[in-house]
């Protein structure tokens, strides 16, 4: 048995406290956006905060995670700095890659963030492989791979989870089940009725739990994590959860039922799992409404910041390109 | 042919050397692909034959018929601080792993700002002549030279194979490895032990002062067939090959041009779009004035690479063939 640890009152406080920065800050993105002060690619994580704020609660801070063009959510979650996750998310000098990813292909090594990719299943490939390294090296580390539903239609994510499961790679594929691939309705989309149900092809445990819910979330991550690093081999979990604002910044979701997006955002996992801290005594609301404010102050002063921030030198276009320049 | 002798050696077995030494001196260095392993019979030539035996089962694994993930598996160990060596069989299987190898092997660097990059090697047999149809033999090396951030290179002889290999093994960024099956048996002198033979350095085969002739891979043989023929002529042919299509060797391809102010580019791959059209670009660019003929190029056909043997003899480019060329520069 390895140190489990317990969702006691001190690891409910940091899920909350990412669940809240998740949250907040998406409200600071689609409203920058919509003042026209800043324009970006952005696809809103709200209504998915839970499921990278418990995974990475049980992570060790070295342990690699590989996210999707949806993931500011995982890269707040996993430690990305405000202030430098902001200047590249509208293209600065100063942000995580110089302004040269932008939102959809943030890396921020120093908290594990290795690839964000804007090509749906692409995640997990390359999840494999920083697996591997870890078999190699015997460093412990394991690497988490996000995507959505839509991905586990893509073969990347077959090819992946068979070559996880043979090599028995410390690897937890995340799916992030938000219901819609882009515009399509899971049904209409997926011939099995849940995702975790494809794992029983490649010999690996498979579960579907409410990623809403950090009390469920938490125990799966936690057995999925220690299986990962006792060498016995990857886990696919499947996070049931839900979009609040469609695809893409914009979207005006025609294509969804108005009664299913109501009741979802009724459902909201931040609003339920703050009332649920309140209930249980675990906090009094003043203190949340502190840690809320906090938040607040400091996500408005990390996009004042990277506003003031200088755009990237044209010389950064020959730059990074190669290890060194090669004329064309 | 000759037989290989104690001073010579055929390519597939620079290949095998380059990777064994490479393996031997540095413990970061792995190898996967497709039957690469002992139990799978050590590669399907045999070129990693004893590797996974004498290096363990960890560091070089046979992977599932599973490009995408095979290259993902080389590309995340490499972002874990290995340098992997990716053997995808045949060039035309990049096409399933086109995702990991343009959208990410090639970008990381970039889209990281510097924060990653992909030291990976990727090797790829290809070349026609063997009646394996339209999606076996193709020369795709256009596709990837056209992409910022990737590194091909395409040797001719066994030498240079071992010496570029070594190169991209230890290179920081992603390099494709062209092997031609046509020329994977012929023997040719052995390169001083442990020497690398630089990325993006060609090489001047023989030395002429009427036209230049370029090429690379199986073409540098094929050129110097004509090129003996035209010699015969009085005509006399600077030929270089290059070895690295990208990035390939400009000064040189400049200065000899400069020199004979002819120049024909010869490459297996369809003419169409080739890496000739960049190459004859370049020269009028550069050397506009001072040519005395039109820069031409030899290539296949605009068609798939055919089966039946008059067809597929026809479509790959002939010493005739480049030998009219060459002389056509010359009218």
């Amino acid at each position: 048995m390895t140190n489990r640890k317990q969702l006691d009152n001190a690891t409910q406080m940091n899920i909350y406290r990412k669940m809240a920065l998740i949250k907040v800050n998406d409200e600071h993105a689609r409203r920058l956006i919509k003042s026209g002060r800043a324009s970006m690619q952005y696809y809103s994580p709200r209504g998915q905060e839970v499921i990278p704020s418990v995974i990475s609660v049980c992570l060790n801070p070295d342990d690699y995670v590989c996210t999707i063009y949806r993931g500011t959510h995982d890269m707040l979650a996993k430690g990305v700095p405000l202030r430098e996750l902001w200047p590249e998310l509208i293209g600065r000098a100063n942000g995580t890659c110089k302004g040269k990813g932008g939102p959809m292909h943030i890396t921020h090594p120093k908290s594990g963030v290795m690839v964000t990719t804007g090509v749906v299943g692409s995640s997990m490939p390359i999840a494999n492989g920083l697996g591997w390294s870890s078999l190699l090296s015997g460093d412990g580390r394991i690497t988490v791979a996000y995507f959505g539903d839509g991905a586990s239609n893509i073969g990347a994510f077959h090819e992946s989870l068979n070559l996880a499961s043979l090599w028995k790679l410390p690897v937890l594929f995340v799916c992030q089940n938000n219901r819609y691939a882009e515009h399509t309705a899971y049904a209409a989309c997926t011939a099995i009725r849940q995702i975790s149900g494809r794992a029983a092809s490649y010999d690996m445990p498979g579960v579907t739990v409410d990623g809403n819910d950090p009390f469920q979330m938490f125990p799966v991550a936690q057995e999925a994590i220690e299986r990962a690093r006792s060498g016995a081999g990857p886990t696919l979990i499947e996070a049931m959860t839900y979009r609040f604002y469609g695809h893409h910044m914009g979207d005006d979701q025609s294509y969804i039922d108005p009664a299913e997006l109501k009741a979802a955002i009724a459902a909201d996992p931040y609003a339920r799992f703050r009332a649920r801290l309140v209930a249980d005594k675990t906090v009094a609301e003043a203190e949340l409404d502190l840690i809320d404010a906090a938040i607040e102050k400091e996500v408005a002063e990390a996009i004042e910041y990277a506003l003031a921030s200088p755009y990237p030198d044209l010389t950064e276009l020959k730059l990074d390109v190669y290890a060194s320049e090669v004329a064309s | 042919m000759t037989a290989a002798s104690p001073e010579s050696y055929t390519m597939l077995e620079a290949l095998k050397i380059a990777l064994d030494n490479a393996l031997e001196e540095d413990k970061r260095v792995i190898v996967l692909g497709e039957d690469v392993a002992d139990p799978e019979g050590g590669g399907v030539l045999g070129v990693t034959r004893g590797l996974s035996t004498k290096y363990g089962g960890l560091r070089v694994r046979s992977t599932p018929i599973s490009e995408q993930a095979i290259m993902g598996a080389a590309i995340g160990a490499s972002l874990g601080g290995y340098l992997p060596v990716a053997e995808i069989m045949l060039m035309n299987f990049t096409t399933v792993a086109m995702d990991m190898i343009t959208n990410h092997a090639a970008k990381l660097r970039f889209m990281s700002g510097g924060q990653t990059h992909v030291p990976i090697t990727i090797r790829m047999l290809t070349g026609a002549g063997f009646g394996a149809g339209g999606q076996h033999t193709d020369y795709l090396e256009a596709w990837f030279a056209h992409t910022a951030g990737l590194k091909v290179v395409a040797p001719a002889t066994p030498a240079d194979a071992e010496g570029l290999m070594r190169s991209c093994i230890f290179d920081e960024d992603p390099c494709l490895f062209i092997e031609n099956l046509q020329i994977y048996r012929t023997p040719g002198p052995r390169l001083p032990a442990g020497q690398r033979i630089p990325i993006g350095k060609g090489a001047i085969v023989r030395s002429g002062g009427d036209v230049t002739v370029v090429a690379h891979s199986r073409m540098v043989r094929e050129s110097n067939v004509a090129a003996d023929t035209l010699a015969k002529d009085g005509i006399s042919v600077e030929l270089l090959d290059l070895r690295t299509v990208a990035p390939w060797d400009r000064d040189l391809v400049l200065a000899s041009v400069a020199k004979t102010r002819r120049a024909v580019i010869v490459h297996e791959a369809v003419r169409a779009f080739g890496i000739g059209a960049e190459i004859a670009a370049v020269i009028n660019e550069e050397l506009f004035g001072q040519l005395k003929a039109a820069v031409r190029r030899v290539g296949a056909p605009f068609c798939p690479v055919p089966y039946s043997k008059p067809l597929e003899t026809a479509f790959v480019p002939s010493p005739t063939k480049i030998e009219a060329a060459i002389r056509s520069t010359l009218d």
